[in-house]
């Protein structure tokens, strides 16, 4: 049980995000977007929608910092667990609170905003389902350790590995098995909304702008760009076309 | 020195009668589905009035176009890039729908199902974005023709400029009211903001002729170039979650035929023609420091195509030679430059736009004539543009950051043609102290009056072809050759309403539109899948199919 939950389902999941991320790209450039609704409705995105992104960002760090640093390297600069925990647990409790406050007003103004609640397509309901869960379990294990005070259960010593010894291909099922449930589903949930990811509206993150910084102001493109005929229509730019509202 | 050319339109604004025909056909063309309800490529405003969306003039609140920071340097005047991509989380200016209005249809099928009964049913309107009853509140034109003026008239940013600089005020009682129509297309501009504003960078200009085209692949709906666009010519299309904006209907201009909108224009006022420019004067041009030079620098851009050294350049450059040619015999080129009676649509904002206008001189001859004085008198004329501070005000806010000198020029030429050519045409002796007066000869005075009263369609339409060497590479060739028609054509793909393959906007061939741009025969309409498309169609031969329901032959085989 525990070496499909932790040896192979990572792995189908990374295999799920990676290709499916390459075939939607491939299949479906004209549908990856962010399918933004803000013509609707902006006082509530105003609100929510910072708070949900930049909350997002910063719980990605701190997962990063994580699970990637092993803690005998924290150690080794001087942070005692101690000391890292209480930081990790203050950020990641506040930044994780952000998010999900941010994605509650996102969530309630979808739902009582008419114009954006039509938007709403079932995909992008199963989608907010699973972030949600996600968000929750994760502030969640966060409420279990600060309730245990000092007694709180160190990830890092068994949810770090794991993760690491994903990645060199020798997954390291025990440390992962011995981790409190509350870890095991929030992860189990998180690699759902990984398999998902490239099937939803989510896949806008893999197109943040970053590039805007340095690129120049001015864009100019030749038609001499288009490729020669016989080669498929998908692979060059066409204009628009949506499906028409019925009559 | 980096020459390019550019397709650029004049637009006479004396002629326009403000019939929106080619807002329509536009719109039949281009924005004829769901998600682009609101989306209006072409406009044609009244004016004074606020313009669509509401008060898009007014740059302080919608943070459009370009500013110069302490230094002088160009830079977006919704901030600098880090901020823009801090603020892609919720665009911190973006319009609303209620600035643009709440588009709808009416529920006719009740007028053909409800009971008998003693009352009359009612179409009621529904909304095109929620389906529920709505109440209509506002539109595309609610203002048209000064309605509502005189409640709603000082919410434009120009009047409000316009009073507070002249202490006076543009009165909107009947007899002292002036009006005109500005019809509005994306400038397709030199240096345009909604295209540094992308954080993606999907919006390009075309080296070949300068349009804007926005790359539908790589939009990914951040909607920053709506803020960043000046004149919100950038549509945000709410179905697709990308942005939409005019494309100078490049699949007929590179086949050589007139946009849809000029095409259509029941006023015969739009002029096509070929620009060259200096590419790598733009930015300078653009940062010139004092707005109201910025006209006379963006005519300095504008190359003077039978200057031998801006020939040699074009040709380095790899400009065809029939691209030259038709720079020379360029209406839009003579407008702007040579007579100088054409000017930018709001220059102040930078974009070096490259839609131009000739302002109207209808409000001073009407005002003349309704006087009861002699409105085709060069003296009166010229009298009366002095005298009207408030028109040409109104006009100089729009065409040239505010110098009235300049609009007051083009209106004396437009005086002196309209004093001169009455001479003519009442077999009088020519008066040649007429054009002399606004510095030009009688023969360019003829000239222009040809040019711009005259107006015929090849003088008018000056708009080379994309070449055939290239025609593999057009992009509207390429996507009606190879697009396989699967089922599912207009079908939804399962991630939200526009995703899947994009369907292509005219499925006609690069071909079908040659042979009826060159031959007299009409080519048969296509069948466009209950959609009406006018973008190929001439008004020569069968309408489109779907213009007109089939028709039923009612007891046709009963004598
Ligand atoms: S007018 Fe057209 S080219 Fe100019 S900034 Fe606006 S959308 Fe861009
Ligand atoms: S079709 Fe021509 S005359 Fe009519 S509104 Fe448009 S620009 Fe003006």
């Amino acid at each position: 049980m525990s070496t499909v939950l932790w040896g192979v389902l990572p792995y189908l999941m990374l295999v799920v995000l990676v290709a499916g991320s390459l075939w939607r790209y491939r299949y479906d450039k004209f549908g990856w977007t962010t399918r933004s609704s803000q013509l609707y409705e902006s006082r509530l995105l105003r609100i929510g929608s910072p708070l949900f992104h930049f909350g997002i960002l910063l719980v990605v760090v701190g997962h990063l910092g994580g699970l990637v640093v092993p803690e005998s390297w924290t150690e080794a600069v001087g942070v005692s667990e101690g000391v890292y925990h209480v930081n990790a647990l203050l950020f990641g409790g506040l930044a994780g609170v952000c998010t999900l406050v941010g994605i509650l007003i996102l969530v309630y103004r979808r739902r009582t905003t008419g114009p954006v609640f039509m938007a709403t397509t079932r995909n992008d309901k199963l989608m907010y389902v699973v972030l949600v869960a996600a968000i929750v379990l994760g502030l969640w294990t966060t409420l279990v350790s600060v309730g245990a005070g000092s007694e709180a259960h160190n990830y890092r010593e068994t949810v770090s590995p794991w993760f690491r010894s994903l990645f060199v291909l020798q997954p390291d099922v025990d440390s992962m098995a011995a981790a409190p449930a509350q870890f095991q589903v929030h992860t189990l949930v998180g690699m759902l909304l990984f398999a998902i990811w490239p099937f939803t509206r989510l896949v806008h993150a893999f197109t943040a702008p970053v590039h805007y910084l340095f690129r120049p102001y001015i864009v100019y493109r030749s038609r001499d760009r288009r490729t020669a005929p016989g080669s498929r229509a998908r692979d060059r730019w066409a204009p628009v076309g949506t499906h028409d509202r019925d009559r | 020195m980096r020459v390019m050319a550019q397709v650029g339109m004049v637009m006479n604004l004396d002629k326009c009668i403000g019939c929106h025909t080619c807002s329509v056909t536009c719109k039949q063309a281009w924005t004829n589905r769901a998600g682009t309800e609101y989306v209006w490529f072409n406009n044609v405003e009244t004016r004074p009035g606020q313009g669509y969306p509401r008060r898009y003039e007014d740059q302080e609140t919608w943070k459009g176009g370009w500013e110069l920071d302490r230094r002088g340097r160009l830079r977006l005047k919704a901030g600098s890039r880090v901020k823009k991509l801090l603020g892609i989380f919720a665009s911190p200016v973006q319009p609303e729908l209620s600035d643009y209005y709440e588009p709808w249809t009416y529920d006719y099928r009740t007028l053909v199902e409800a009971p008998l009964g003693d009352d009359f049913p009612v179409a009621r309107p529904k909304s095109l974005i929620t389906g529920e009853d709505t109440k209509i509140t506002w539109s595309a034109n609610w203002d048209d023709d000064l309605g509502g003026t005189t409640e709603l008239g000082h919410l434009d940013p120009l009047v409000e400029k316009v009073r507070r600089e002249s202490e006076d005020r543009i009165r909107f009682e009947l007899e002292q009211t002036f009006m005109f129509y500005l019809p509005r297309i994306c400038e397709h501009c030199l240096n345009p903001s909604c295209m540094a504003s992308c954080p993606s960078g999907a919006i390009y200009k075309r080296t070949e002729d300068g349009i804007v085209l926005v790359d539908q692949e790589r939009c990914r709906g951040w909607r920053q170039c709506i803020t960043g666009c000046p004149y919100k010519k950038i549509y945000f299309n709410h179905k697709s979650g990308k942005a939409e904006k005019c494309t100078l209907c490049y699949p007929r201009v590179e086949v050589g035929l007139p946009t849809v909108c000029a095409e259509t224009c029941v006023g015969r006022l739009r002029y096509l023609g070929i620009f060259l420019y200096d590419a790598d004067a733009v930015t300078a041009a653009a940062s010139t420091p004092d707005p109201q030079d910025l006209y006379d620098a963006q005519l300095d851009l504008m190359l003077d195509p039978d200057d031998p050294d801006v020939i040699a350049a074009a040709k380095a450059g790899g400009i065809p030679d029939d691209w030259v040619a038709a720079a020379r015999r360029s209406p839009v080129y003579a407008l702007a430059k040579t007579y100088r009676v054409a000017l930018p649509l709001h220059p102040e904002y930078r974009t070096m736009p490259m839609v131009w206008y000739v302002p109207p001189l209808s409000p001073v001859v009407d005002l003349l004539a309704e006087q009861g004085h002699d409105a085709e008198d060069r003296d009166t004329l010229f009298g009366a543009i002095d005298a009207l501070r408030i028109p040409v005000e109104y006009l100089a806010e729009l065409f040239t950051a505010g110098r009235s000198e300049t609009v007051a020029a083009v209106l004396r030429k437009l005086a002196a043609m309209r004093s001169y050519m009455r001479g003519v045409t009442l077999g009088r002796e020519p008066d040649a102290s007429i054009p002399a007066s606004v510095g030009m000869s009688e023969e360019s005075l003829y000239a222009m009056y040809r040019l711009m009263a005259i107006a015929k369609y090849d003088e008018r339409y000056v708009i080379p072809t994309a070449h055939l060497e290239q025609a593999h590479q057009l992009e509207e060739i390429g996507c009606s050759l190879d697009y396989d028609e699967g089922p599912g054509m207009y079908e939804s793909g399962p991630y939200g309403e526009a995703s899947g393959r994009p369907a292509p906007v005219a499925v006609e061939t690069f071909n079908a539109l040659r042979q009826r741009q060159t031959s007299d025969a009409t080519t048969s309409a296509d069948e466009l899948r209950g959609r009406v498309n006018l973008l190929n169609w001439d008004g020569n031969g069968a309408p489109p199919q779907g213009l007109f329901p089939p028709r039923h032959d009612v007891g046709g085989d009963q004598p």
